[in-house]
């Protein structure tokens, strides 16, 4: 009876719901300090619904990564993460078998054992080191995977990743295929360098994450950064989005405008005059060229 | 309609339209609707969204067919009933006054909602145009546009701005602006009354735009050539992060067979280790000589900017532009230059390229040939952009093909269709026996012909 009753139990702990509805998605994050627009809040809240991977891409520094972090405490999730790189591979994404306590398990049984006993003694959980996928397909508890950046690893990464993505298991030869207990709540992030397989993009849904407007944008610097005056913010966010208007390099995101408010905090700056802009202009165009730009462009806006 | 049919046909339009739509991902998109509360349309669009279009560029596109298919609202709409049973005609005098005014007042305050009720009524007020048969209307954003010419107000607007407290210079934008949303806005509810009509499938096959990336260089408006400038570096950059990734892939050389065998020694000449030969990147030396006359000029430019962007794939790059004479341009694109200053600094030496004005490839050629005759040796890779128009003048076929021969390789770009060479007084078919003629029509298709020569 007992058995029976934790067998249900763990099924409908299995059915995790991550989000009611978007709207609960919205104000969950917003709750967990990252505030959304409706169409990201509802991706959101469809990426837990439908239960499927959250792809998402868009410029450096507009909040791809915090999405996922937010979502982990927003809904008391545990984060595994996975940060991508060139040459990453299966050893380091999936498992590994912990081959120096194998070689110390076989010198320490001596000659006593047959070499059948053995050969099924080191090939058990004991021997096996989880890495991020596999250790978010294990757990228990409700989790949060985030593959960051999958657009820098190589092509065979990907074909690694559809076993896990489309249906939440990993097979290891040895051992047999281990399956999700509860499916996790998948984000994988990319920069776009690099176009991603037609595979892994029809498992996943897309959501691209651009630049706020700036009523957004305010809120986010202000919520960030509740130390500065409103008024200087409105200033900043003010500049920030007619820099996103010139043809820059690297048009400043919401990270450099959140930095560049941490910057004036720690100068005490009261305004936000055209002196202030052009000795803290470092803080948001990381190109030479683009301050030049930006200097020039500035200057002939206020005459 | 069915709900089911609708969704058939808009995904068969997103096909058809060029978005590789699969069958699990329309799957995928009712299963998301299931999911969601239809009382708003933006939440259904999301929905279709974030499961159907997996490429951002292609997102324009999704919207464009969405609007038709599941339109904003049906005829008139609620602010169109009051005034459709009026019998009388609905485009006078007084009532193009009267619009005219509520449009600058709505432009001046840039409210969205405004806008969009204003756009609506100017089609079905005066983009009304009677259709093949009775009963049957049809809808123009031309004929309301033209009527309406809110171009027009454009003055106006700038100096309501000014008295806002904005510069001249921002004044001037956000007026030019607030007028192009306004046009797209009419724009679109004439597709949309135009759906009404006829049926979505045609009007989705006729009005939707390619994505940015797929727009011929020739057929892009002036918006659409700032859009196509901005992914020029997102171009370079992810050309450039391939073009490493590839290199890595083939970073193992022949196998050095002296090395392999002394290592072989240590383990009793069983050789367990091989060694290679480190491979040598191959790089190549660019010439681009490029026609820059007002019919090809954008395509030029864009290629010497994606060309520059990935210098570091080559060993150098030389770059010339002509009309009817040859100016040397390498200067003009030094390592961390700005953008819009390369532009403006080529567009000054435009009028240097020119004699005449008038296009002559003959006698470009023979000029680049006399003057900068070391600039094309066995190391470099010539490059010819330009569409061979070269106004009935002498083509000097023997010097095109004198400077291939001493060339490394030798390409051609051509912005034109092939279905244009050799037409008019296109020499691209008599150029193309020379030199090979590769056709470069869009981004894409540039960001394809570089990869492929470095």
């Amino acid at each position: 009876m007992s058995a029976a009753s934790a067998a249900l139990e763990a099924r409908l702990a299995r059915v995790t719901t991550w989000f009611e509805s978007p709207d609960d998605a919205s104000a969950r994050l917003r709750g967990s300090g990252y505030l959304t627009d409706d169409a990201t809040a509802l991706t959101a809240y469809l990426a837990g619904a439908l239960e499927k991977p959250l792809l998402i891409e868009g410029p450096a520094g507009v909040g791809k990564t915090e999405l996922a972090k937010a979502v982990a405490r927003a809904t008391g999730a545990e984060l595994v993460r996975l940060q991508c790189y060139e040459g990453l591979d299966e050893a380091r994404a999936l498992y590994e078998w912990n081959y120096k306590k194998q070689l110390l398990r076989i010198q320490a049984a001596g000659g006593d054992q047959s070499w059948s006993e053995t050969h099924d003694d080191i090939f058990t959980e004991e021997f096996l080191l989880t890495r991020p996928l596999l250790s978010a397909i294990r757990r228990d508890e409700p989790t949060v995977l985030l593959v960051d950046e999958v657009d820098k690893t190589d092509i065979e990464v990907e074909g690694l990743l559809l076993e896990v993505l489309s249906d939440f298991q990993v097979t290891i030869p040895e051992l047999g295929t281990v399956t999700a207990t509860r499916r996790p709540f998948v984000v994988l992030t990319s920069n776009a360098s690099r176009e991603l397989s037609e595979a892994v993009k029809r498992r996943c849904l897309f959501l691209h994450l651009d630049y706020p407007d700036a009523d957004r944008e305010r809120a986010i610097v202000t919520s960030q950064v509740p130390r500065l005056d409103e008024r200087v913010v409105a200033q900043l966010v003010d500049v920030v989005v007619r820099l996103r208007e010139l043809e820059l390099k690297k048009a400043p995101s919401i990270a450099e405008s959140v930095d560049w408010a941490r910057t004036l905090v720690a100068l005490q700056v009261g305004d936000l005059d055209e002196a202030t802009v052009a000795r803290t202009l470092g803080v948001v165009l990381k190109h030479s060229s683009d301050q030049q730009r930006a200097a020039r462009e500035l200057k002939l806006a206020t005459g | 309609m069915s709900l089911l049919d609708t969704h058939i046909g808009f995904v068969e339009a997103l096909r058809a339209a060029g978005l590789s739509v699969s069958l699990a991902e329309g799957l995928d998109a009712i299963s998301a609707l299931e999911k969601v509360h239809w009382h708003d349309r933006e939440t259904v669009r999301a929905a279709y969204a974030a499961t159907l279009v997996k490429r951002q560029p292609q997102r324009v596109t999704f919207d464009a067919v969405f609007d038709i298919y599941y339109p904003r609202l049906i005829g008139g709409g609620v602010a169109g009933d009051g005034l459709e049973p009026n019998a009388g005609p609905q485009d006078t005098g007084q009532a193009l006054e009267r619009f005219r005014e509520a449009l600058a007042d709505a432009l001046a305050s840039g409210d969205p909602q405004a806008l969009q009720d204003l756009a609506v009524e100017a089609v079905a007020r005066f983009g009304a145009m009677p259709g093949r048969g009775p009963g049957l209307s049809s809808w123009s954003a031309y004929t309301s546009l033209q009527r309406v010419s809110p171009a027009e107000l454009l003055d106006r607007l700038v100096q309501g701005l000014l008295g806002q407290g904005l510069d001249d210079e921002q004044a001037q934008r956000t007026a030019g602006r607030r007028i192009g949303d306004f046009t797209r806005l009419v724009e679109g509810d004439a597709r949309r009354r135009i759906a009404e009509e006829k049926g979505p499938e045609h009007v989705a096959d006729v009005t939707v735009r390619p994505t940015i990336d797929r727009l011929d260089f020739t057929a892009a408006r002036r918006s659409d050539l700032e859009e196509m400038r901005r992914e020029i570096y997102p171009l370079a950059r992810r050309l450039a992060a391939r073009l490493t990734k590839e290199q890595h892939a083939r970073r193992r050389g022949p196998l050095d067979v002296r090395r392999t065998v002394r290592a072989s020694i240590a383990t009793g000449g069983v050789p367990l280790t091989t060694h290679h030969r480190p491979k040598r990147p191959h790089r190549t030396d660019l010439v681009v000589l490029c026609d820059v006359s007002g019919s090809v000029a954008n395509f030029a430019q864009f290629t010497l900017m994606l060309v520059f962007a990935l210098r570091e794939a080559f060993s150098g790059v030389r770059a010339f532009t002509f009309v009817d004479d040859v100016v040397e341009v390498s200067d003009s694109f030094r390592p961390g230059a700005d953008v819009v200053e390369v532009m403006e600094s080529l567009a000054g030496q435009i009028s240097q390229a020119a004699l005449w004005g008038r296009t002559n490839y003959g006698r470009a050629l023979t000029r680049f040939a006399e003057q900068h005759r070391d600039a094309v040796g066995p190391r470099s890779s010539l490059l010819v952009l330009g569409d061979g128009r070269s106004n009935y003048s002498d083509l000097a076929l023997p010097v095109l093909g004198e400077l291939a021969g001493r060339a490394r390789h030798a390409w051609w770009l051509n912005p034109e269709h092939p279905r244009h060479w050799g037409t008019g007084d296109s020499a691209a078919d008599r150029y193309g026996e020379v030199v090979p003629m590769v056709e470069c029509r869009n981004l894409a298709q540039l960001g394809e012909f570089v990869h492929g020569i470095v």
